[in-house]
């Protein structure tokens, strides 16, 4: 998949099932946008099979629209129509909407469904934009860094509208480059760096890593920092409490840490860009 | 919804969002007015040539500023409503819709055509209440005629300049850069019988001078026709090229970002 003069992704070979949340992780320029653009058949591919419920979204048409959600990078709001107007403008579009006011209450709108959108929050506008792909009562959504630029009340109400749609059994596409966002919506996770899968996995399973390698570091008897990194930390630490104990040494300042999954992020993330 | 009922839909969305933008009811409806008020102010009951008719330096103007407003109502809000909405990542969303990009056109163009009329309208009674220029009733399917000719081709023109214009800041300075020096140049808001006659070959190139012209000949008794089919033909034939532009060139996603 690629377009202009450089490929933006290759070699992504991606799974999504139905009812799940996906979330498609990365840094800024990793290919997210490429390929969710690729998805929702906005952008052509210049080689490679996509199917997204059971049609190629290149050559879809509006039968296959009337079932996907989409919420793009940056609101898209006309500025002069009220969260209610809004939301039935886009009711129109679909063959089978979901209620307006259901849906105003599934994004938690309901005090401002009378205020034009230029009224709203920054928080408040992004949920009145996921209602406007949510009111065709789509099967597959997808949300294209849904939270940038939140601040963290923000960013918890948004992340609860998306729990509820858990509830409802939609399938959601998820980018976002928050790995605290993914740990937290997601059944499942891709990493993308530098347009090419580094990790996939469960949450938990991308947590395993943190399990993977230990880092030991104390102070020897001369004063020196010394740091052992281990993928067996309890036998690393008995040798070493044993032999200090032997020798009647202290351990000063004797800790053990793990990366966290933010580091494991970071760390796949820019080995790939590094490349 | 079937196809139409889709466009109904659309357009009464658009109406709403129409009439509470400050900017595209103060460009489209009270710029119009105002300058028809001010002309007509000062340039009193003056006599005028045009079109080798001698008239009222009112009666001149009311079907002049009618023409300028039905410009603004479709091309110019048009160009300036697209841009903003296409940059904003609008135009892009609704096409991730089910709903057809025609019926989005549609749906806008109508908007853009009924406001035209409404400016007919306000414009024509402005002119019979405060300058006692009487609408010609019994030329109003001339007039409708002449009106419905332009504003379709100042539409498909405007649609066509969005092409032209990368951001949204471009917008409002490209349109008057076009269009102001054209309404001078073109006999709208100075009478034909000031304008150099090298002035007024140059604007017989553009639309604009053939729609006034057309307009005028429907609005103003005592001309040598009611519809000037010659004027209207100019008229139409940009208004066909512009459509050719519009479906070659038109975008639904952001220049910038």
């Amino acid at each position: 998949m690629s377009y202009g003069e450089t490929e933006a992704v290759r070699g992504i070979d991606l799974e999504v099932a139905s009812g799940e949340i996906f979330a498609f992780l990365g840094p800024n320029g990793a290919g997210k946008t490429t390929t969710v653009e690729i998805l929702e058949g906005y952008r052509r591919r210049t080689g490679g099979e996509v199917r997204v419920l059971g049609e190629d979204p290149e050559h879809a048409g509006r039968a296959w629209r009337d079932r996907i959600g989409i919420v793009l990078q940056s609101n898209s709001l006309d500025p002069y129509l009220t969260v209610r107007e809004s939301l039935e403008l886009y009711a129109g579009y679909f063959s089978h909407p979901r209620s307006v006011e259901e849906t105003i209450a599934l994004v938690g709108l309901e005090g401002k469904a009378d205020s034009r959108a230029r009224k709203l929050s920054g928080g408040q506008q992004r949920r009145l934009d996921v209602g406007m792909a949510l009111v065709g009562d789509p099967e597959l959504l997808f949300l294209d860094e849904p939270t940038t630029g939140f601040d963290p009340s923000a960013r918890r109400q948004f992340w609860d509208v998306i729990e509820s749609l858990r509830e409802l059994g939609k399938t959601i596409f998820l980018t976002t480059h928050y790995m605290d966002e993914a740990q937290r919506l997601a059944d499942r996770v891709t990493i993308i760096a530098a347009g090419r899968i580094v990790a996939a996995g469960t949450p938990e399973d991308l947590g395993e890593r943190e399990k993977a390698a230990a880092t030991i570091r104390y102070r020897d008897a001369a004063g020196e920092e010394v740091s052992i990194e281990t993928l067996d930390p309890v036998r690393e630490l008995n040798l070493l409490t044993s032999a200090a104990l032997e020798n009647g040494e202290e351990l000063d300042g004797l800790e053990v840490t793990r990366p966290s999954l933010e580091d494991v992020y970071l760390d796949l993330t820019s080995t790939a860009a590094g490349e | 919804m079937s196809g139409l009922a889709l466009v109904g839909h659309q357009f009464r969305f658009d109406q709403k969002a129409f009439w509470r933008n400050p900017a595209s009811v103060g460009f489209t409806v009270f710029f119009p007015v105002l300058l028809l008020v001010i002309f007509g102010t000062i340039f009193g009951s003056s006599k005028v040539e045009v079109r080798g008719t001698h008239v009222d330096t009112d009666t001149y103007y009311v079907p002049a500023i009618i023409t300028m407003a039905i410009i603004s109502a479709t091309m110019q809000t048009l160009a300036m409503s697209l841009v903003i909405a296409r940059e904003d990542g609008r135009l892009k969303r609704g096409r991730g819709t089910p709903m057809p990009a025609w019926v989005f056109i549609a749906g806008r163009v109508g908007n853009s055509i009924v406001t035209a009329v409404m400016m007919l309208a306000l414009l024509a009674l402005i002119g019979g209440l405060a300058y006692g220029v009487h609408f010609p009733w019994g030329r109003l399917p001339e007039i409708l005629l002449v009106l419905a000719i332009g504003a379709a081709a100042f539409s498909c023109l405007g649609i066509a300049l969005t092409a032209a214009i990368p951001t949204q800041d471009a917008a409002a300075p490209i349109v008057n850069f076009l269009l102001l020096p054209l309404y001078f140049l073109s006999g709208v808001f100075i009478p034909d019988d000031q304008l150099p006659s090298g002035i007024i070959h140059f604007a017989d190139v553009f639309p604009i001078r053939h729609f006034f012209l057309a307009f005028f000949d429907a609005y103003v008794p005592g001309g040598a026709h009611v519809v000037d089919w010659g004027n209207l033909l100019v008229v139409a034939i940009w208004g066909v090229a512009g459509l050719l532009l519009a479906i070659r060139f038109f975008r639904w996603t952001p220049r910038s970002g």
